[in-house]
């Protein structure tokens, strides 16, 4: 406790040296832009600015402040564009526009903007407080994950997404099959064989998540955006004005606590992020909360759990990175990169050695938090005024700022295309009353649960027991059970209770 | 003939014979990084743009080209920019094995020309510290045995660099590399997390990344897959050679450019290379970023490269990754 308060001390002199503390609120509101892009995310961010802040010379701990907050002010960014857009910002994202851009279109835009602002802030200083507390301890348990409980994670993550099936089952299964091919495509790690490449260089590193979703959810919804507006279907929106309401955080708090420690320890967890930590933390919010069948139609608290669990997610991957130095998500990988190119050797000693670094970051990211609830709060009247920007000249303007954001990262045309084709892909697939969350997450979850699967039995040389030989496995899918189980046994006592006889029904 | 003028002759004699000792006349110097940010190939352009800085004419721009690990830029040289003679692109011993297994597409070493190179790094075997292999032999001697008992992994896919170091050992165990029980993961990173955490027993990594785990205790080396023994903090640790092993593996980072730049650009870059590599600089950035001297430039890299890549080749053949 001693060490974490003076390292605290140490940190926030760093911090709170004005220069740092220009940085911080410089990278927060630019990472809030970034974030509310289309396009670019956290890791595009820190890519495109670790080599500015490498260039301008910055010292490593300023240069690691500006970096990280870019990286955590693009996860409250990316809400955004999903609430008012259903284009999501970014990767971890994905899941916001479920219930945000419904909310948004019921008029209430503001305020599902100010909530998830407070759900970011909730989520992400609940995970700096555990990180400066228990960072080693944490960390020392989630190296003990093994690929088979990170298998049994993924069964748990489809357990708890199994709630998302929509109107059609067959539909929802098609859709996760879709994402669970393009997830194949590229370099397979456990043989080294290209798998669907078709000949091209392109292709052998797989397609990036972001390529997925911003064509798949970002085009498909210019394209729709389009179709409707030629058929003169579009409504416009009103100015609204609304705000989150006390009443609102009430309703929503478990939602929130539940979701910030959901996305907290998945974000802990080196092989999983954001994308994960939202749709693990919306499909349990939703089998838990979603007793009146409201989520998916603007319910606060199905925004509020993805929110809340990316922020999240996003401290919690610096615990391995910092005690470790191992990164959590690919942003972390990068400020890993950062590090070395400041010549400091990330890994277990960086806290003794370099503390100015190590607490200076940890101390940032309190700042920011705050820095970030206080931007984002009233600048929601003016993201929110966003809506009223006619259509004709909002829609191109989204679509060149997709293209050139995903130009920006990788300066291939390659990816254009396939954003174009995806997007048009994405058309059909809602031409065809497909949902495309389904898609995208078996896009994830799939890669991560084949490659776990496959390193499991590496390890265990075939052997299927190993899966179910630790007990961290053997929790998880027991949980998976439960959420599967408890809303229909729930639902069935709620009908016993009125008097209602369930064999009659069946 | 007046003073004046002799003083102006002899200033432009001056200032012909100045870069002719001094830095490379290069247009628009780039360093292209196959890759994204902050990933080891930014770290070998960076080394390019710190150390050559002072012997070319202009400062080095580090820009970006990733896709198909690193197939994108190799093709791009060697379509549209194979004449550009501002550019060099980092290269490692990984982009070498991958023109070797064909994942570079149809263009071979000999489509491109080799520059500079900005240093080492070796294969390292690591186990963690209350393993039960305290050295290399005892690893081995498993091996041998039973090759399928030892759990080995790394951040590579099967063929990758990090799966040819675990399959040279078991060639030299006297096993076949295809009984290896290899488990690939994600990156470096992973695959140590997963050594830590005890899912696998052997990890196939690097010299450089393993420098500050080494203070940390938390892992052992077994041996280092260098010629001879390196410098410290590594000088105690033997090398595989030494335990009575033959098997090495040197990581060479460096720089390419397209197979029809001129002579004389080309001659530019390998100038700047040779003349950072006199000085006390320059060995202070590689070291700065985890590398070993290793300098080589024009004409010795490009025949060091045509006797690696015929190296790789049997290695692969003999693996069965190539027919």
């Amino acid at each position: 406790m001693e060490t974490v308060l003076t390292g605290l001390a140490t940190g926030f002199s760093v911090a709170l040296d004005p220069f740092n503390l220009f940085l911080v609120l410089a990278g927060c509101f630019a990472g809030t832009l970034i974030g509310a892009l289309p396009g670019l995310g956290p890791i595009n961010g820190v890519a495109i600015l670790l080599p500015i802040a490498y260039g301008l010379g910055f010292s490593p701990e300023s240069a690691l402040i500006l970096l990280a907050g870019i990286y955590y002010g693009a996860e409250y960014g990316g809400r955004i564009s999903s609430i008012l857009l259903n284009v999501p910002g970014d990767a971890g994202a994905v899941m916001t526009t479920l219930d945000g851009n419904p909310m948004a279109r019921a008029g209430e835009a503001g305020r599902a903007l100010s909530l998830s602002a407070v759900a970011s802030f909730v989520g992400g200083t609940f995970a700096v407080i555990l990180l400066s507390l228990f960072a080693p301890v944490l960390a020392a348990f989630a190296v003990t994950f093994s690929p088979a409980d990170y298998v049994a994670l993924m069964v748990f993550a489809f357990a708890s997404l199994a709630s998302l099936v929509g109107k059609s089952t067959v539909k929802t299964l098609l859709g996760a099959t879709i994402g669970l091919m393009l997830a194949t495509i590229g370099i397979d790690a456990n043989t080294g064989v290209p798998r669907y490449t078709f000949g091209i260089p392109d292709f052998l590193a797989g397609i990036d998540f972001l390529i997925v979703v911003v064509g798949l959810f970002g085009m498909a919804e210019l394209l729709t955006l389009v179709e409707h507006q030629v058929s003169g279907k579009l409504n416009s929106l009103p100015v609204d004005k609304s705000f989150v309401r006390l009443a609102d955080l009430a309703k929503c708090k478990w939602a929130i606590a539940r979701a910030s420690v959901i996305g907290f320890f998945i974000g802990v967890l080196p092989g999983t992020g954001a994308s994960v930590a939202s749709a693990v933390a919306y499909g349990t919010e939703k089998r838990i909360s979603d007793t009146e069948k409201t989520f998916g139609t603007g319910d606060p608290r199905g925004l509020v759990a993805p929110e809340a669990a990316n922020n999240a997610a996003a401290g919690g991957a610096m615990v391995p990175m910092l005690t470790l130095g191992i990164p959590g998500s690919g942003t972390t990988a990068i400020l890993l990169g950062a590090l070395l190119m400041f010549n400091i050797q990330p890994g277990p000693t960086l806290f003794s050695q370099r503390p100015e670094v190590a607490w200076g970051l940890v101390a940032s990211m309190y700042i920011g938090n705050v820095a970030l609830l206080v931007i984002n709060l009233p600048l929601v009247g003016l993201f929110a005024r966003m809506l009223t920007i006619p259509q004709h000249y909002l829609t191109p303007l989204i679509a060149i700022l997709a293209f050139i954001g995903i130009y920006t990262i990788v300066g291939n045309p390659h990816d254009l295309f396939l954003i174009t084709l995806l997007g048009i892909f994405g058309w059909f697939l809602r031409k065809l009353d497909f949902s495309l969350a389904p898609v995208i997450l078996g896009f994830v979850l799939g890669s991560l649960f084949e490659n776990n699967l496959r390193r499991a039995l590496s390890i265990s040389g075939g052997d299927w027991g190993y899966l179910i030989a630790d007990y961290k496995s053997v929790t998880l899918y027991v949980l998976a059970a439960l959420i599967v189980i408890a809303p229909i046994w729930l639902a069935r006592r709620a009908r016993l209770m009125e008097g209602d006889n369930p064999l009659d029904q069946g | 003939m007046s003073f004046a003028r002799l003083g102006a002759a002899l200033c432009v004699a001056a200032s012909f014979a100045a870069p002719a000792f001094a830095q490379s006349e290069i247009n628009k110097p780039e360093c292209v990084a196959p890759a994204n940010p902050g990933g080891g190939f930014d770290l070998t352009c960076r080394i390019a743009q710190t150390g050559l800085t002072p012997h070319v004419s202009e400062p080095i721009q580090v820009t970006f080209l990733p896709g198909g690990i690193g197939a994108v830029a190799y093709n791009q040289f060697n379509t549209t920019r194979t004449d550009d003679g501002s550019a060099i692109v980092a290269f490692s011993t990984g982009s070498l094995l991958n023109i070797v297994t064909g994942k570079y597409g149809e263009f071979t070493e000999k489509d491109v020309r080799w520059v500079g190179t900005a240093g080492a790094d070796f294969g390292a075997v690591v186990v963690r510290a209350d393993s039960k292999y305290q050295d290399l032999k005892q690893l081995m001697d498993d091996f041998s045995a039973d090759p399928a008992s030892v759990v080995v992994g790394a951040g590579g896919s099967v063929g990758s660099q990090d799966w040819m170091k675990g399959a040279l050992l078991l060639r030299e165990a006297g096993a076949s590399p295809t009984d290896m029980r290899y488990v690939a993961f994600d990156g470096g990173g992973d695959a140590i997390a997963a050594l830590l955490g005890g899912s696998i027993e052997v990890y196939t990594g690097d010299v450089g990344e393993m420098v500050p785990h080494i203070e940390a205790g938390q892992m052992r080396i077994l041996a280092v897959m260098s010629p001879e023994r390196l410098d410290a903090p590594f000088a105690d640790i033997p090398t595989a050679i030494e335990e009575g092993y033959n098997v090495e593996w040197t990581i060479l980072r460096g720089f390419y450019m397209g197979g029809d730049v001129s002579d004389e650009d080309y001659q530019k870059w390998v100038d700047a290379f040779k003349a950072a590599y006199a000085t006390e600089e320059f060995a202070q950035v590689q070291k700065e970023k985890g590398l070993l001297p290793l300098n080589m430039a024009g004409d010795e890299l490009q025949a060091s490269i045509e006797e690696r890549v015929q190296r790789l080749r049997d290695i692969a053949t003999e693996a069965g990754l190539i027919n």
